[in-house]
């Protein structure tokens, strides 16, 4: 294969972007097309969380929240995967169980990444020891503005080759690398360094995934795959809350990269409190009322 | 290394119907002409019918006015330009107009509905596009009325009188706002005259005209066939005036006719613009603008994007995204929120623009048109993309006013500015390139009216319109649209 200039990217117009975007949100998803919508995106929730605070407990609760998204509903289906931090994976792994439902871990002293290269494998072995399925890792973003694009994708490639058949989405944490062209470049690396997943954002800093970051992510996909014929999947992570702009998510991933991305292999939904809302919105479709929040457990 | 492997946009998961709701509009079975500020019956007692070219459904009665109406109307305008609105000032005026403009706003739903209803186009863009610059077009002329003394500086500027309108088909309330407004704002009185197969919103911004208490005979509206009621509007003595938009060969026949009349003219006539695309460019945008570019409105559109120009090192890339992107527009039912394309405005347009398919395949070139099913009633035309074609080609050289791009490549600057200039019109041309420098350069030596850089069919009241060579003369739009409609001692 052809050497990759990383220096000399695809350029991306942030107007053109934009024009783009108000397309995909004055489009209207109703109806039948909505609740499929809705129930595509409980299957794609990385149903997450990733605080300080975080106890076995609060990781057995999400479990099972992943597994119970509503039981008054029998026909909703899981999320695809919870997210927690490597030490929780365990806990994880033996809570959903037979379920179906992923394991995912952040590593690679997750968010801020910064730390040496043999802390970072470490932090990875421990997640994939412990029976992780997915393995969240975060860019060099230091070393990303420094231009050393080269330390960049090595690190990808060394994590990508230590955690076996875990699948490795790493994330670019676009709200730090400061415009579209950026992002667009730290996609190409991702990529071509290994990477089974892009995904936006650590939830920890803002702005974290938007509409029209996510759309330049899509088109870097769509190149690689033109080039390379091999399906890379994405990941919004933080800053979706609500259904309505969830499925704004769907049509453009569906408008952009087609249908064979429409599912939990491809497309993922980092989020803590998406999933909430879109029950609510299912159930508004079922009974023509909206139901007081109270009625949706919070875990 | 090229793999072969290609997006496949299909999915189970189409978008429900989302029809815009029809219950707020109202829509009379029969339109009578607006002359002195009454609706009054034709002299001819005939009515002509104007039909939703979607479903090929009557939608209502139009009158079919003749050289007589014409008269009185124009003596209609005469009267109220001596006796009220050439007495009234600026600020007056500014008054009447920001009101009709309000109301437009105000009546904006009902406006697009039946703009898409009446002529095909999908509602997205008359909701979105096409009634808010209509506003947009009043409000801002509006704020000229009692500035126009400071508008030209050491100049003096006079209305001119009664002046005489004929807009075309494709945007009928835009292109009358584009003109009524600027007209009113200066200083004189109108008689327009609706296009035959969209003449219902322009009858529709009559009664917003008498809603807003603009006096009697200060608008007067006017439907018949071109070759009577237009020409009637040409010959007549007592207009001072003309402005044109539509077809060159019509242009031709109006400027023939008022050929040393003393007469003042500005015609807004055919384009058949270039879009270039650079390697350089951010490609994935050029392509989304170059779709807006010719399938905006069904490519029913003066300033549409109709040849592409590609610099060769990118033509595989851009050909492969253009293709892809056109397998995910929606196309179909004019008035659902999520339709891209909707329906060819007449049954002779559709004639016209098959035509045109024929013979780009007989010249020899390789057509492409993306798999979807059209509606089995109505006029219909898939977004269609030619390649392998030569300048010499008839699909390159005329006005195809339909979905019909052709595709070129090109390798240096030179020959593409050779290339993009090499055709009788001058509209417009869009540059797409991430290097400042060749836009200033490209802008400078491309012949058309209005370039777009990175970007395609923005309009903006304040900003001017129109064309070069045979595309016409005069500008709408900004300071220098009002200038026609004024004269300077």
């Amino acid at each position: 294969m052809k050497q990759i200039n990383f220096f000399d990217t695809p350029k991306i117009d942030q107007v053109g972007i934009d024009d783009r975007i108000s397309r995909i949100t004055a489009r209207s998803i109703k109806k039948e097309a909505k609740v499929k919508g809705l129930y595509m995106i409980l299957n794609m929730i990385d149903l997450t969380t990733l605080e300080g605070a975080d106890t076995e407990d609060k990781v057995k609760h999400i479990c099972y929240k992943a597994m119970h998204l509503h039981d008054e509903y029998p026909d909703l289906p899981t999320t695809a995967a919870v997210c927690v931090y490597p030490n929780f994976v365990k806990t994880a792994v033996t809570e959903l169980k037979g379920s179906g439902v992923k394991v995912a871990s952040v590593a690679t002293a997750f968010p801020s990444g910064q730390a040496d290269t043999q802390t970072k494998l470490a932090d990875v072995k421990e997640a994939v020891d412990n029976g992780a399925d997915e393995v969240d890792m975060v860019i060099s973003r230091g070393k990303y503005h420094s231009g050393d694009y080269d330390f960049v994708f090595n690190e990808i490639a060394t994590i990508k080759a230590a955690i076996g058949k875990a699948r490795l989405k790493v994330i670019l944490e676009t709200g730090e690398l400061g415009n579209l062209d950026n992002i667009r470049r730290a996609s190409d690396i991702a990529m071509y360094a290994g990477a089974d997943f892009i995904k936006t954002s650590t939830g920890k800093i803002k702005p974290a995934a938007t509409l029209p970051v996510i759309l330049v992510m899509m088109e870097a996909v769509r190149d690689y795959y033109y080039n390379t014929g091999r399906m890379v999947g994405i990941k919004p992570a933080g800053g979706i809350s609500n259904a309505k702009l969830a499925l704004q998510y769907l049509l453009l991933l569906k408008e952009t990269l087609g249908g064979k991305w429409l599912n939990n292999t491809y497309f993922r939904f980092g989020a803590s409190s998406l999933a909430n809302d879109v029950l609510m919105q299912i159930v508004k479709q079922k009974t023509g009322n909206y139901q007081s929040k109270d009625y949706f457990s919070k875990d | 290394m090229k793999t072969k492997v290609d997006i496949d946009y299909s999915s189970d998961w189409p978008l429900a119907p989302a029809p815009e709701s029809m219950s707020h509009i109202n829509l009379k079975e029969k339109y009578d002409l607006f002359i002195n500020g009454k609706f009054v019956k034709p002299k001819s007692g005939k009515y002509f019918d104007t039909f939703n070219p979607a479903n090929e459904k009557l939608l209502a009665k139009v009158a079919l006015g003749d050289a007589d109406d014409v008269d009185i109307a124009v003596k209609a305008a005469r009267k109220a330009y001596t006796n009220v609105w050439s007495k009234l000032s600026g600020k007056e005026r500014g008054k009447y107009i920001f009101r009709l403009a309000r109301i437009i706003q105000e009546r904006a739903r009902e406006f697009s509905v039946i703009e898409s209803l009446d002529g095909g186009k999908a509602i997205r863009e008359s909701r979105d596009i096409d009634i808010p610059l209509v506003s947009a077009h009043f409000f801002y002329n509006a704020g000229w009325a009692d500035k126009l003394d400071y508008a030209f500086p050491n100049r003096k500027p006079k209305s001119l009188g009664v002046v005489g309108q004929i807009i075309p088909w494709n945007f009928p309330l835009l292109m009358a706002s584009w003109k009524i407004a600027p007209a009113l704002a200066a200083g004189n009185t109108v008689v327009i005259k609706a296009a035959n197969t969209t003449p219902l919103t322009l009858y529709k911004l009559a009664e917003a005209v008498k809603d807003a208490g603009i006096p009697d005979g200060v608008v007067n509206v006017v439907s018949g066939r071109g070759s009577v009621v237009g020409m009637a509007i040409v010959n007549h003595p007592d207009v001072n005036k003309i402005a044109f938009t539509g077809s060159t060969g019509v242009g031709k026949i109006i400027m023939n006719a008022i050929a040393g009349t003393g007469k003042k003219a500005t015609m807004e006539l055919g384009g058949k613009a270039a879009n270039i695309i650079f390697e350089d460019a951010a490609l994935d945008q050029a392509v989304e603008g170059v779709i807006n570019g010719i399938f905006f409105n069904q490519g029913h559109v003066c300033c549409a994007g109709s040849r592409l120009y590609v610099q060769e090192s990118v033509y595989d890339v851009v050909l492969r995204k253009l293709k892809g992107r056109m397998q995910s527009l929606i196309i179909g039912d004019p008035l659902d929120k999520n339709t891209d394309i909707g329906a060819i405005n007449s049954k002779d347009q559709l004639n016209t623009i098959n035509e045109y398919i024929k013979i780009g395949l007989k010249e020899g070139a390789e057509i492409y048109q993306p798999e979807c099913t059209l509606p089995k009633k109505g006029y219909w035309c898939k977004p269609t993309l030619f390649t392998h074609v030569a300048q010499s080609n008839r699909i390159v050289q005329e006005e195809i006013f339909g979905p019909v791009l052709a595709i070129q490549t090109f390798r240096t600057i030179d020959e593409v500015i050779e290339k993009a200039n090499n055709t009788p019109y001058g509209l417009s041309a869009g540059v797409w390139t991430d290097k400042g420098s060749k836009i200033f350069n490209m802008t400078s030596q491309l012949r058309a009216g209005v370039i777009w850089a990175n970007t395609f069919n923005k309009f903006d009241p304040a900003s001017p319109f129109g064309g070069y060579k045979e595309s016409g003369f005069g500008r709408e739009g900004g300071i220098h649209g009002l200038e026609p409609y004024l004269k300077f001692d």
